[in-house]
Protein backbone atom coordinates (compact mmCIF):
# COMPACT_ATOMS: atom_id res chain seq x y z
CA UNK A 1 0.00 0.00 0.00
CA UNK A 2 1.55 3.56 -1.07
CA UNK A 3 0.58 6.27 0.70
CA UNK A 4 3.19 8.64 -0.18
CA UNK A 5 1.98 11.82 -2.25
CA UNK A 6 3.72 14.74 -4.64
CA UNK A 7 3.60 18.52 -3.71
CA UNK A 8 5.41 19.47 -6.66
CA UNK A 9 8.90 18.35 -6.26
CA UNK A 10 8.18 17.12 -2.99
CA UNK A 11 7.46 13.87 -2.05
CA UNK A 12 5.82 13.15 1.17
CA UNK A 13 5.56 9.67 2.62
CA UNK A 14 1.94 10.06 3.50
CA UNK A 15 -0.88 12.86 2.84
CA UNK A 16 -0.68 13.98 7.01
CA UNK A 17 0.61 17.34 7.11
CA UNK A 18 0.58 19.45 10.67
CA UNK A 19 -1.24 23.14 10.22
CA UNK A 20 0.75 26.16 10.83
CA UNK A 21 -0.06 27.64 14.02
CA UNK A 22 -1.63 24.44 15.51
CA UNK A 23 1.79 22.74 15.92
CA UNK A 24 4.03 25.07 17.19
CA UNK A 25 7.21 25.00 15.63
CA UNK A 26 7.00 21.34 15.79
CA UNK A 27 10.00 20.64 18.64
CA UNK A 28 7.24 21.36 21.17
CA UNK A 29 5.59 17.91 20.15
CA UNK A 30 8.77 15.71 19.45
CA UNK A 31 8.76 13.49 22.64
CA UNK A 32 5.01 13.14 21.68
CA UNK A 33 5.48 12.38 18.22
CA UNK A 34 7.52 10.96 15.69
CA UNK A 35 7.46 14.16 13.42
CA UNK A 36 9.46 12.00 10.67
CA UNK A 37 6.05 10.09 10.29
CA UNK A 38 3.96 12.65 9.19
CA UNK A 39 3.78 13.80 5.64
CA UNK A 40 5.38 16.98 6.79
CA UNK A 41 4.73 19.87 9.79
CA UNK A 42 3.87 23.40 8.46
CA UNK A 43 5.60 25.27 11.37
CA UNK A 44 3.87 28.62 13.28
CA UNK A 45 3.98 31.08 10.72
CA UNK A 46 7.45 33.76 10.52
CA UNK A 47 7.93 37.01 9.30
CA UNK A 48 11.46 38.60 9.16
CA UNK A 49 11.33 39.74 13.32
CA UNK A 50 9.71 38.52 16.62
CA UNK A 51 6.38 39.43 17.05
CA UNK A 52 4.36 39.37 20.60
CA UNK A 53 1.05 38.38 18.72
CA UNK A 54 -2.59 39.92 20.23
CA UNK A 55 -3.06 40.11 24.10
CA UNK A 56 -5.23 37.00 25.97
CA UNK A 57 -7.65 36.30 25.67
CA UNK A 58 -7.06 34.51 22.16
CA UNK A 59 -9.40 31.54 21.85
CA UNK A 60 -12.92 31.25 22.42
CA UNK A 61 -14.79 27.44 22.02
CA UNK A 62 -17.64 27.43 19.35
CA UNK A 63 -19.88 24.74 18.37
CA UNK A 64 -17.87 21.88 17.09
CA UNK A 65 -15.33 24.71 16.45
CA UNK A 66 -12.92 27.04 17.72
CA UNK A 67 -12.48 30.93 16.99
CA UNK A 68 -8.61 31.84 17.35
CA UNK A 69 -6.71 35.32 17.55
CA UNK A 70 -3.16 34.39 18.28
CA UNK A 71 -1.69 37.19 16.17
CA UNK A 72 0.62 35.53 14.61
CA UNK A 73 3.24 35.56 17.76
CA UNK A 74 6.24 34.12 16.72
CA UNK A 75 10.39 34.48 17.04
CA UNK A 76 11.11 35.56 13.59
CA UNK A 77 12.77 33.82 10.62
CA UNK A 78 16.40 34.33 12.40
CA UNK A 79 16.17 32.39 15.57
CA UNK A 80 13.73 29.98 13.58
CA UNK A 81 16.63 29.08 11.32
CA UNK A 82 19.39 29.08 14.16
CA UNK A 83 17.14 27.27 17.00
CA UNK A 84 14.33 25.14 15.46
CA UNK A 85 15.89 24.30 12.40
CA UNK A 86 18.43 21.75 13.69
CA UNK A 87 16.50 19.71 15.96
CA UNK A 88 13.67 19.28 13.28
CA UNK A 89 16.15 18.00 11.16
CA UNK A 90 17.63 15.81 13.42
CA UNK A 91 14.10 14.40 14.33
CA UNK A 92 14.00 14.34 9.97
CA UNK A 93 10.89 15.77 9.94
CA UNK A 94 9.76 17.38 6.33
CA UNK A 95 9.32 20.84 6.96
CA UNK A 96 7.44 23.19 5.54
CA UNK A 97 7.76 26.68 6.68
CA UNK A 98 4.73 28.84 6.88
CA UNK A 99 6.14 32.27 5.58
CA UNK A 100 4.04 36.00 6.58
CA UNK A 101 4.64 39.69 5.79
CA UNK A 102 3.80 43.00 6.43
CA UNK A 103 5.17 43.88 2.84
CA UNK A 104 6.19 42.22 -0.59
CA UNK A 105 9.93 42.65 0.12
CA UNK A 106 9.39 41.19 3.70
CA UNK A 107 7.76 38.04 1.88
CA UNK A 108 10.89 38.08 -0.39
CA UNK A 109 13.34 38.26 2.16
CA UNK A 110 11.86 35.80 4.86
CA UNK A 111 11.63 33.53 1.51
CA UNK A 112 15.51 33.94 0.30
CA UNK A 113 16.60 33.31 3.87
CA UNK A 114 14.46 29.84 4.15
CA UNK A 115 16.09 28.82 0.72
CA UNK A 116 19.37 29.42 1.67
CA UNK A 117 19.10 27.26 5.16
CA UNK A 118 19.20 23.71 5.58
CA UNK A 119 16.54 21.28 6.14
CA UNK A 120 13.54 23.39 4.51
CA UNK A 121 11.26 21.37 2.21
CA UNK A 122 8.90 24.14 1.13
CA UNK A 123 7.13 27.68 1.75
CA UNK A 124 3.61 28.25 2.95
CA UNK A 125 2.97 31.44 1.82
CA UNK A 126 0.76 33.16 4.44
CA UNK A 127 -1.71 35.61 2.77
CA UNK A 128 -4.82 34.61 4.42
CA UNK A 129 -4.36 35.44 8.62
CA UNK A 130 -7.34 37.07 9.11
CA UNK A 131 -6.62 38.26 12.76
CA UNK A 132 -3.68 40.74 11.43
CA UNK A 133 -4.87 44.67 9.65
CA UNK A 134 -1.10 45.27 8.43
CA UNK A 135 -0.36 41.97 6.57
CA UNK A 136 -0.81 38.94 4.48
CA UNK A 137 -4.73 39.03 3.94
CA UNK A 138 -4.44 42.03 1.95
CA UNK A 139 -2.79 40.32 -1.08
CA UNK A 140 -4.93 37.18 -0.14
CA UNK A 141 -7.75 39.13 -0.81
CA UNK A 142 -6.71 40.77 -3.81
CA UNK A 143 -6.41 38.48 -7.13
CA UNK A 144 -3.45 40.70 -8.35
CA UNK A 145 -2.18 41.19 -4.62
CA UNK A 146 -2.11 37.02 -4.42
CA UNK A 147 -0.37 37.17 -8.35
CA UNK A 148 2.31 39.81 -7.30
CA UNK A 149 3.34 37.69 -4.08
CA UNK A 150 3.53 34.47 -5.66
CA UNK A 151 5.24 36.07 -8.91
CA UNK A 152 7.94 37.88 -6.16
CA UNK A 153 9.17 34.72 -3.88
CA UNK A 154 9.32 32.58 -7.44
CA UNK A 155 12.36 34.58 -8.17
CA UNK A 156 14.09 34.29 -5.32
CA UNK A 157 13.48 30.33 -4.05
CA UNK A 158 13.66 27.33 -5.97
CA UNK A 159 11.47 25.60 -2.91
CA UNK A 160 8.05 24.72 -3.69
CA UNK A 161 5.58 27.91 -3.20
CA UNK A 162 2.37 27.02 -1.41
CA UNK A 163 0.02 30.05 -1.21
CA UNK A 164 -2.30 29.30 1.13
CA UNK A 165 -5.95 30.71 0.87
CA UNK A 166 -8.19 32.38 2.49
CA UNK A 167 -12.29 31.29 2.62
CA UNK A 168 -12.98 35.20 3.02
CA UNK A 169 -13.76 35.75 -0.37
CA UNK A 170 -16.54 35.18 -2.94
CA UNK A 171 -14.20 32.66 -5.02
CA UNK A 172 -11.91 30.83 -3.62
CA UNK A 173 -11.15 29.51 -7.40
CA UNK A 174 -10.32 32.22 -8.72
CA UNK A 175 -7.14 32.49 -6.28
CA UNK A 176 -6.13 29.16 -6.64
CA UNK A 177 -5.98 29.69 -10.29
CA UNK A 178 -4.10 33.60 -9.67
CA UNK A 179 -1.52 31.56 -7.42
CA UNK A 180 -0.95 28.91 -10.47
CA UNK A 181 -0.35 31.55 -12.99
CA UNK A 182 2.27 33.10 -10.85
CA UNK A 183 3.81 30.18 -10.49
CA UNK A 184 3.38 28.59 -7.28
CA UNK A 185 3.98 24.92 -7.24
CA UNK A 186 0.34 24.26 -4.70
CA UNK A 187 -2.26 25.78 -2.77
CA UNK A 188 -3.43 25.50 0.46
CA UNK A 189 -6.88 25.92 1.55
CA UNK A 190 -8.40 26.79 3.79
CA UNK A 191 -7.33 29.13 6.39
CA UNK A 192 -9.97 30.33 8.78
CA UNK A 193 -13.14 31.85 8.72
CA UNK A 194 -13.64 35.37 10.04
CA UNK A 195 -16.11 35.18 12.85
CA UNK A 196 -16.98 36.35 16.24
CA UNK A 197 -18.56 35.76 19.39
CA UNK A 198 -19.94 37.65 22.03
CA UNK A 199 -20.68 37.13 25.78
CA UNK A 200 -24.41 38.62 26.07
CA UNK A 201 -23.92 39.41 30.03
CA UNK A 202 -20.91 41.98 29.19
CA UNK A 203 -21.65 42.55 25.68
CA UNK A 204 -18.14 41.87 25.16
CA UNK A 205 -16.42 40.30 23.02
CA UNK A 206 -14.99 36.96 23.90
CA UNK A 207 -11.66 37.68 22.67
CA UNK A 208 -9.06 40.70 22.43
CA UNK A 209 -9.34 41.25 18.90
CA UNK A 210 -13.22 41.35 18.53
CA UNK A 211 -13.21 39.27 15.61
CA UNK A 212 -10.87 35.85 14.80
CA UNK A 213 -10.80 32.62 12.64
CA UNK A 214 -13.06 29.74 12.94
CA UNK A 215 -11.89 26.25 12.64
CA UNK A 216 -12.86 22.74 13.53
CA UNK A 217 -15.73 20.04 12.54
CA UNK A 218 -17.74 23.16 12.06
CA UNK A 219 -16.33 24.48 9.04
CA UNK A 220 -15.35 20.79 7.42
CA UNK A 221 -18.17 20.89 4.76
CA UNK A 222 -17.26 24.48 3.59
CA UNK A 223 -13.83 23.62 3.19
CA UNK A 224 -14.40 20.37 1.08
CA UNK A 225 -16.55 22.53 -1.16
CA UNK A 226 -13.80 25.04 -1.54
CA UNK A 227 -11.31 22.50 -2.37
CA UNK A 228 -13.85 20.60 -4.40
CA UNK A 229 -14.37 24.08 -6.58
CA UNK A 230 -10.49 25.07 -6.69
CA UNK A 231 -10.01 21.06 -8.09
CA UNK A 232 -12.02 21.72 -10.89
CA UNK A 233 -10.23 24.96 -11.82
CA UNK A 234 -6.48 24.77 -11.40
CA UNK A 235 -4.07 21.59 -12.07
CA UNK A 236 -1.59 22.46 -9.22
CA UNK A 237 -1.75 19.86 -6.26
CA UNK A 238 -4.02 21.53 -3.66
CA UNK A 239 -3.75 20.80 0.32
CA UNK A 240 -7.15 20.83 2.08
CA UNK A 241 -7.78 21.60 5.18
CA UNK A 242 -10.50 22.78 7.58
CA UNK A 243 -11.98 20.69 10.52
CA UNK A 244 -10.28 16.80 9.47
CA UNK A 245 -10.99 15.33 12.85
CA UNK A 246 -10.40 11.44 11.53
CA UNK A 247 -9.59 8.99 8.95
CA UNK A 248 -12.75 9.60 6.77
CA UNK A 249 -12.73 13.64 7.25
CA UNK A 250 -9.01 13.02 5.03
CA UNK A 251 -10.43 10.65 2.80
CA UNK A 252 -12.95 12.99 1.66
CA UNK A 253 -11.02 16.08 1.42
CA UNK A 254 -8.84 13.55 -1.21
CA UNK A 255 -11.54 12.72 -2.88
CA UNK A 256 -12.68 16.11 -3.46
CA UNK A 257 -9.14 16.84 -5.05
CA UNK A 258 -6.81 17.45 -2.76
CA UNK A 259 -3.21 16.10 -2.92
CA UNK A 260 -3.10 16.31 0.94
CA UNK A 261 -4.24 17.39 3.62
CA UNK A 262 -3.40 19.52 6.75
CA UNK A 263 -4.67 19.03 10.39
CA UNK A 264 -4.68 21.66 13.33
CA UNK A 265 -7.63 21.85 15.77
CA UNK A 266 -7.77 18.26 15.89
CA UNK A 267 -4.12 18.01 17.15
CA UNK A 268 -5.37 20.35 20.18
CA UNK A 269 -7.57 17.50 21.30
CA UNK A 270 -5.48 14.79 20.30
CA UNK A 271 -1.68 14.87 19.75
CA UNK A 272 -1.95 11.42 19.03
CA UNK A 273 -4.42 11.70 16.32
CA UNK A 274 -1.57 10.81 13.58
CA UNK A 275 -1.25 7.18 14.01
CA UNK A 276 -4.99 7.03 14.53
CA UNK A 277 -5.61 9.20 11.00
CA UNK A 278 -3.12 6.89 9.93
CA UNK A 279 -4.77 3.59 10.74
CA UNK A 280 -8.05 4.72 9.29
CA UNK A 281 -6.83 5.55 5.97
CA UNK A 282 -4.99 2.05 5.89
CA UNK A 283 -8.17 0.03 7.09
CA UNK A 284 -10.15 2.24 3.79
CA UNK A 285 -8.10 1.45 1.46
CA UNK A 286 -7.56 -1.98 2.63
CA UNK A 287 -11.53 -2.35 2.14
CA UNK A 288 -11.92 -0.92 -0.96
CA UNK A 289 -8.45 -2.41 -2.48
CA UNK A 290 -6.70 0.50 -3.29
CA UNK A 291 -2.99 0.26 -3.92
CA UNK A 292 -2.39 3.89 -4.27
CA UNK A 293 -3.54 6.44 -2.61
CA UNK A 294 -3.19 9.19 -4.92
CA UNK A 295 -6.18 7.61 -6.73
CA UNK A 296 -8.45 8.68 -4.72
CA UNK A 297 -6.94 12.20 -5.76
CA UNK A 298 -10.30 14.10 -6.86
CA UNK A 299 -12.22 10.84 -7.34
CA UNK A 300 -15.64 11.95 -6.75
CA UNK A 301 -18.33 10.43 -8.62
CA UNK A 302 -21.11 12.87 -9.38
CA UNK A 303 -22.84 10.99 -12.23
CA UNK A 304 -25.92 9.78 -10.00
CA UNK A 305 -26.64 12.61 -8.60
CA UNK A 306 -26.78 13.99 -12.59
CA UNK A 307 -28.82 11.84 -13.34
CA UNK A 308 -31.13 12.08 -10.77
CA UNK A 309 -31.57 15.79 -11.45
CA UNK A 310 -32.75 15.07 -14.61
CA UNK A 311 -35.04 12.39 -14.04
CA UNK A 312 -36.77 14.17 -11.10
CA UNK B 1 3.42 12.70 29.74
CA UNK B 2 0.78 10.39 29.93
CA UNK B 3 -2.96 9.88 27.63
CA UNK B 4 -4.95 7.55 29.73
CA UNK B 5 -8.37 7.01 28.63
CA UNK B 6 -8.89 7.44 32.51
CA UNK B 7 -12.15 5.62 34.47
CA UNK B 8 -14.10 7.82 36.60
CA UNK B 9 -13.71 5.81 40.15
CA UNK B 10 -15.57 8.33 42.49
CA UNK B 11 -17.27 11.09 42.16
CA UNK B 12 -17.96 13.49 45.02
CA UNK B 13 -19.87 16.51 44.92
CA UNK B 14 -18.59 19.14 47.57
CA UNK B 15 -21.37 21.81 46.62
CA UNK B 16 -23.93 23.11 44.59
CA UNK B 17 -20.84 23.87 42.13
CA UNK B 18 -18.19 22.27 43.54
CA UNK B 19 -16.91 18.60 43.12
CA UNK B 20 -13.99 16.44 43.62
CA UNK B 21 -13.41 13.92 40.66
CA UNK B 22 -11.56 10.35 41.17
CA UNK B 23 -9.96 9.46 37.82
CA UNK B 24 -8.19 6.26 38.02
CA UNK B 25 -5.09 7.00 35.58
CA UNK B 26 -1.81 5.50 37.50
CA UNK B 27 1.19 6.26 35.06
CA UNK B 28 -0.01 10.55 35.48
CA UNK B 29 -0.47 9.75 38.98
CA UNK B 30 2.82 8.48 39.32
CA UNK B 31 4.57 11.25 37.76
CA UNK B 32 2.63 14.05 39.10
CA UNK B 33 4.18 17.07 40.79
CA UNK B 34 3.05 19.57 43.01
CA UNK B 35 1.84 22.28 40.52
CA UNK B 36 1.45 20.65 37.29
CA UNK B 37 -1.74 20.27 35.73
CA UNK B 38 -3.65 17.66 33.06
CA UNK B 39 -5.56 18.32 29.94
CA UNK B 40 -9.35 16.44 30.19
CA UNK B 41 -11.96 15.91 28.14
CA UNK B 42 -14.87 14.42 29.94
CA UNK B 43 -17.18 13.81 26.51
CA UNK B 44 -16.51 11.96 23.36
CA UNK B 45 -17.72 14.48 20.26
CA UNK B 46 -17.14 17.82 18.81
CA UNK B 47 -19.30 20.24 21.80
CA UNK B 48 -17.41 20.79 23.03
CA UNK B 49 -14.58 20.28 21.74
CA UNK B 50 -11.28 21.14 23.51
CA UNK B 51 -9.48 19.87 26.31
CA UNK B 52 -9.55 21.69 29.79
CA UNK B 53 -6.70 22.31 32.15
CA UNK B 54 -6.79 20.81 35.79
CA UNK B 55 -4.55 20.71 38.52
CA UNK B 56 -4.10 17.65 39.88
CA UNK B 57 -5.74 17.83 43.13
CA UNK B 58 -4.57 15.05 45.23
CA UNK B 59 -2.53 11.66 44.01
CA UNK B 60 -4.18 8.88 45.60
CA UNK B 61 -2.41 5.57 46.56
CA UNK B 62 -4.05 1.78 46.43
CA UNK B 63 -3.45 -0.54 49.36
CA UNK B 64 0.16 -1.24 48.81
CA UNK B 65 0.94 2.42 48.56
CA UNK B 66 1.24 2.79 44.39
CA UNK B 67 -0.18 5.88 42.98
CA UNK B 68 -3.05 4.57 41.15
CA UNK B 69 -5.13 7.94 40.83
CA UNK B 70 -5.67 11.99 40.58
CA UNK B 71 -8.20 13.84 41.94
CA UNK B 72 -9.52 17.11 40.55
CA UNK B 73 -10.91 19.90 42.61
CA UNK B 74 -13.72 21.74 39.68
CA UNK B 75 -16.42 24.52 39.78
CA UNK B 76 -18.69 24.56 37.43
CA UNK B 77 -18.43 27.73 35.61
CA UNK B 78 -19.15 25.49 31.53
CA UNK B 79 -20.07 23.13 29.63
CA UNK B 80 -17.73 21.63 30.22
CA UNK B 81 -17.53 21.86 34.15
CA UNK B 82 -20.88 20.68 34.44
CA UNK B 83 -19.85 17.33 32.66
CA UNK B 84 -17.21 16.59 35.20
CA UNK B 85 -19.68 17.49 38.35
CA UNK B 86 -22.55 15.07 36.12
CA UNK B 87 -19.70 12.51 35.52
CA UNK B 88 -20.86 9.06 36.73
CA UNK B 89 -18.25 6.58 38.05
CA UNK B 90 -17.14 3.51 35.55
CA UNK B 91 -17.46 6.78 32.97
CA UNK B 92 -14.42 7.13 30.94
CA UNK B 93 -12.83 10.71 30.62
CA UNK B 94 -9.21 11.44 28.56
CA UNK B 95 -6.57 12.49 30.69
CA UNK B 96 -3.33 14.00 29.65
CA UNK B 97 -0.66 14.57 31.81
CA UNK B 98 1.12 15.95 33.73
CA UNK B 99 1.98 18.79 32.18
CA UNK B 100 3.68 22.27 33.10
CA UNK B 101 6.40 23.16 35.20
CA UNK B 102 5.90 22.79 39.26
CA UNK B 103 6.03 24.24 42.34
CA UNK B 104 9.65 24.83 43.70
CA UNK B 105 8.89 22.98 46.59
CA UNK B 106 10.86 25.14 49.76
CA UNK B 107 13.08 23.18 52.63
CA UNK B 108 13.70 24.61 55.87
CA UNK B 109 14.38 27.06 57.32
CA UNK B 110 12.06 28.62 54.76
CA UNK B 111 8.50 28.51 55.87
CA UNK B 112 5.87 28.19 53.38
CA UNK B 113 2.58 30.65 53.10
CA UNK B 114 0.17 29.01 50.47
CA UNK B 115 -2.75 31.74 49.75
CA UNK B 116 -5.74 30.23 48.06
CA UNK B 117 -9.22 31.75 46.90
CA UNK B 118 -11.93 30.14 45.23
CA UNK B 119 -11.09 26.65 43.25
CA UNK B 120 -7.35 28.21 43.30
CA UNK B 121 -7.26 25.66 46.62
CA UNK B 122 -6.35 23.23 43.88
CA UNK B 123 -2.62 22.77 43.06
CA UNK B 124 -2.01 23.48 47.43
CA UNK B 125 -3.21 19.39 48.48
CA UNK B 126 -0.55 17.74 46.93
CA UNK B 127 2.16 21.16 47.73
CA UNK B 128 0.86 20.81 51.44
CA UNK B 129 1.93 16.94 51.06
CA UNK B 130 5.63 17.88 50.15
CA UNK B 131 6.10 20.87 52.29
CA UNK B 132 5.38 18.41 55.48
CA UNK B 133 7.91 15.30 53.54
CA UNK B 134 10.67 18.18 54.38
CA UNK B 135 9.11 19.29 57.76
CA UNK B 136 8.45 23.26 56.52
CA UNK B 137 6.27 25.16 58.68
CA UNK B 138 3.24 25.80 56.31
CA UNK B 139 0.15 28.17 56.34
CA UNK B 140 -2.86 28.36 54.17
CA UNK B 141 -4.28 31.40 53.59
CA UNK B 142 -7.73 30.08 52.19
CA UNK B 143 -10.59 32.42 51.17
CA UNK B 144 -14.20 31.82 50.08
CA UNK B 145 -17.65 33.65 49.34
CA UNK B 146 -18.80 31.47 52.14
CA UNK B 147 -17.93 29.19 55.05
CA UNK B 148 -19.77 26.79 52.63
CA UNK B 149 -16.76 26.92 50.18
CA UNK B 150 -14.13 26.66 52.32
CA UNK B 151 -13.11 22.90 51.66
CA UNK B 152 -10.63 20.46 52.68
CA UNK B 153 -9.75 21.66 56.11
CA UNK B 154 -9.63 19.17 57.99
CA UNK B 155 -7.57 17.73 55.03
CA UNK B 156 -4.90 20.26 55.75
CA UNK B 157 -4.76 20.68 59.68
CA UNK B 158 -4.16 16.78 59.50
CA UNK B 159 -0.76 17.90 58.05
CA UNK B 160 -0.22 20.35 60.23
CA UNK B 161 -0.94 23.72 58.34
CA UNK B 162 -1.87 26.31 59.65
CA UNK B 163 -5.13 27.72 58.34
CA UNK B 164 -6.23 31.41 58.26
CA UNK B 165 -9.76 31.46 56.48
CA UNK B 166 -11.51 34.29 55.06
CA UNK B 167 -14.89 34.48 53.55
CA UNK B 168 -16.87 37.38 51.43
CA UNK B 169 -20.10 36.98 53.68
CA UNK B 170 -18.12 36.42 56.89
CA UNK B 171 -19.78 33.05 57.51
CA UNK B 172 -16.45 31.62 58.55
CA UNK B 173 -13.17 33.76 59.45
CA UNK B 174 -12.35 37.37 58.61
CA UNK B 175 -14.99 38.97 56.53
CA UNK B 176 -13.39 40.25 53.07
CA UNK B 177 -10.93 39.12 50.90
CA UNK B 178 -7.68 36.75 51.75
CA UNK B 179 -4.73 39.05 50.60
CA UNK B 180 -5.71 41.42 53.69
CA UNK B 181 -4.51 39.42 56.57
CA UNK B 182 -1.93 37.94 54.23
CA UNK B 183 -0.61 41.88 54.03
CA UNK B 184 -0.75 42.24 57.52
CA UNK B 185 0.61 38.94 58.29
CA UNK B 186 3.81 40.21 56.23
CA UNK B 187 3.75 43.29 58.03
CA UNK B 188 3.92 41.65 61.25
CA UNK B 189 6.75 39.14 60.09
CA UNK B 190 10.50 40.02 60.55
CA UNK B 191 12.32 40.00 57.80
CA UNK B 192 15.01 38.25 58.74
CA UNK B 193 12.71 34.82 58.93
CA UNK B 194 12.36 33.73 55.03
CA UNK B 195 9.60 32.81 53.64
CA UNK B 196 8.21 31.52 50.10
CA UNK B 197 4.81 32.58 48.88
CA UNK B 198 2.52 30.82 46.84
CA UNK B 199 -0.56 32.04 45.38
CA UNK B 200 -3.74 30.72 43.16
CA UNK B 201 -6.61 31.79 42.26
CA UNK B 202 -8.56 35.01 40.61
CA UNK B 203 -6.26 37.14 38.87
CA UNK B 204 -7.36 39.93 40.96
CA UNK B 205 -6.86 37.92 43.98
CA UNK B 206 -2.89 37.08 42.42
CA UNK B 207 -1.98 40.48 41.23
CA UNK B 208 -2.95 41.56 44.76
CA UNK B 209 -0.96 39.14 46.33
CA UNK B 210 2.06 39.73 44.06
CA UNK B 211 1.95 43.58 44.90
CA UNK B 212 2.34 42.77 48.79
CA UNK B 213 5.27 39.92 47.87
CA UNK B 214 6.83 43.27 46.04
CA UNK B 215 6.10 45.74 48.99
CA UNK B 216 7.93 43.20 51.76
CA UNK B 217 10.37 41.75 49.60
CA UNK B 218 9.33 38.29 49.41
CA UNK B 219 9.86 35.85 46.46
CA UNK B 220 6.21 33.69 45.37
CA UNK B 221 5.16 31.47 42.82
CA UNK B 222 2.12 32.41 40.94
CA UNK B 223 0.11 29.18 39.61
CA UNK B 224 -1.83 31.12 36.69
CA UNK B 225 -4.96 29.86 35.17
CA UNK B 226 -5.06 30.83 31.45
CA UNK B 227 -8.01 29.72 28.60
CA UNK B 228 -6.04 26.93 27.08
CA UNK B 229 -6.21 25.19 23.45
CA UNK B 230 -4.03 22.45 23.93
CA UNK B 231 -1.76 22.48 26.82
CA UNK B 232 1.39 21.39 24.88
CA UNK B 233 2.69 24.83 23.67
CA UNK B 234 0.78 24.19 20.23
CA UNK B 235 -1.38 27.11 19.85
CA UNK B 236 -0.27 29.48 21.37
CA UNK B 237 -3.84 30.94 23.32
CA UNK B 238 -2.76 30.28 26.64
CA UNK B 239 0.04 33.26 27.27
CA UNK B 240 0.61 35.31 30.09
CA UNK B 241 2.66 38.77 29.85
CA UNK B 242 6.15 39.10 31.12
CA UNK B 243 9.38 40.87 31.65
CA UNK B 244 11.99 39.41 29.80
CA UNK B 245 15.73 39.56 30.99
CA UNK B 246 15.53 42.47 27.89
CA UNK B 247 13.36 43.89 30.01
CA UNK B 248 11.03 43.96 27.25
CA UNK B 249 7.38 42.38 27.82
CA UNK B 250 6.76 38.86 25.80
CA UNK B 251 3.99 37.26 25.66
CA UNK B 252 5.09 33.42 27.32
CA UNK B 253 3.29 29.98 27.01
CA UNK B 254 1.97 29.08 30.62
CA UNK B 255 1.10 25.77 29.58
CA UNK B 256 5.52 25.16 28.90
CA UNK B 257 7.06 27.94 31.15
CA UNK B 258 3.98 27.54 33.70
CA UNK B 259 1.32 27.13 35.38
CA UNK B 260 3.87 28.38 38.35
CA UNK B 261 5.36 31.66 37.07
CA UNK B 262 7.53 34.04 39.53
CA UNK B 263 5.21 36.94 40.64
CA UNK B 264 7.34 39.34 40.12
CA UNK B 265 7.74 39.08 36.35
CA UNK B 266 4.38 38.84 35.58
CA UNK B 267 3.29 42.23 34.11
CA UNK B 268 -0.21 42.65 35.39
CA UNK B 269 -3.14 44.32 34.29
Amino acid sequence: MDLSVRIGSLTLKNPLIAASGCFGYGVEYADLVDLSSLGAIAVKGLFLTEREGHPPPRIVETPAGMLNAIGLQGIGVHRFVDEKLPELRARRATVIVNVCGTTLDEYVEVSRILSDADGVAAIELNISCPNIKEGGIQFGCSLTGTFEVVSAVRKVTRLPIIPKLTPNVTDVASFARAAEDAGADAVSLVNTFLAMVIDVETRRPKISNIVGGLSGPAIRPIAVRMVYECRQTVKIPIVGMGGIAGARDVLEFMIAGADAVQVGTANFVDPFVWSKLLDGIREYLERHRIEKITDLIGSIDTRMQDKEWISS
Amino acid sequence: MFDVDAEVIANRSLSNDYNVLTLGAPPIAAASEPGQFVMVKPNAGFDPLLRRPFSVFEVLRDNNGAPAAVTLLSKRIGPSTALLYDARPGQRIACLGPLGRPFTVVEPPLDAWMIAGGVGLAPFATLAEALRARRVTTTLFYGARSGAELFYLDFFRSLHVELVLTTEDGSIGERGRVVAPLARALESRTASAPIMLYACGPEGMLSATAQVATKYQRSCQVSVERIMGCGLGGCYSCVVPMRGDDGRMHHVRSCLAGPVLPADQIVWD
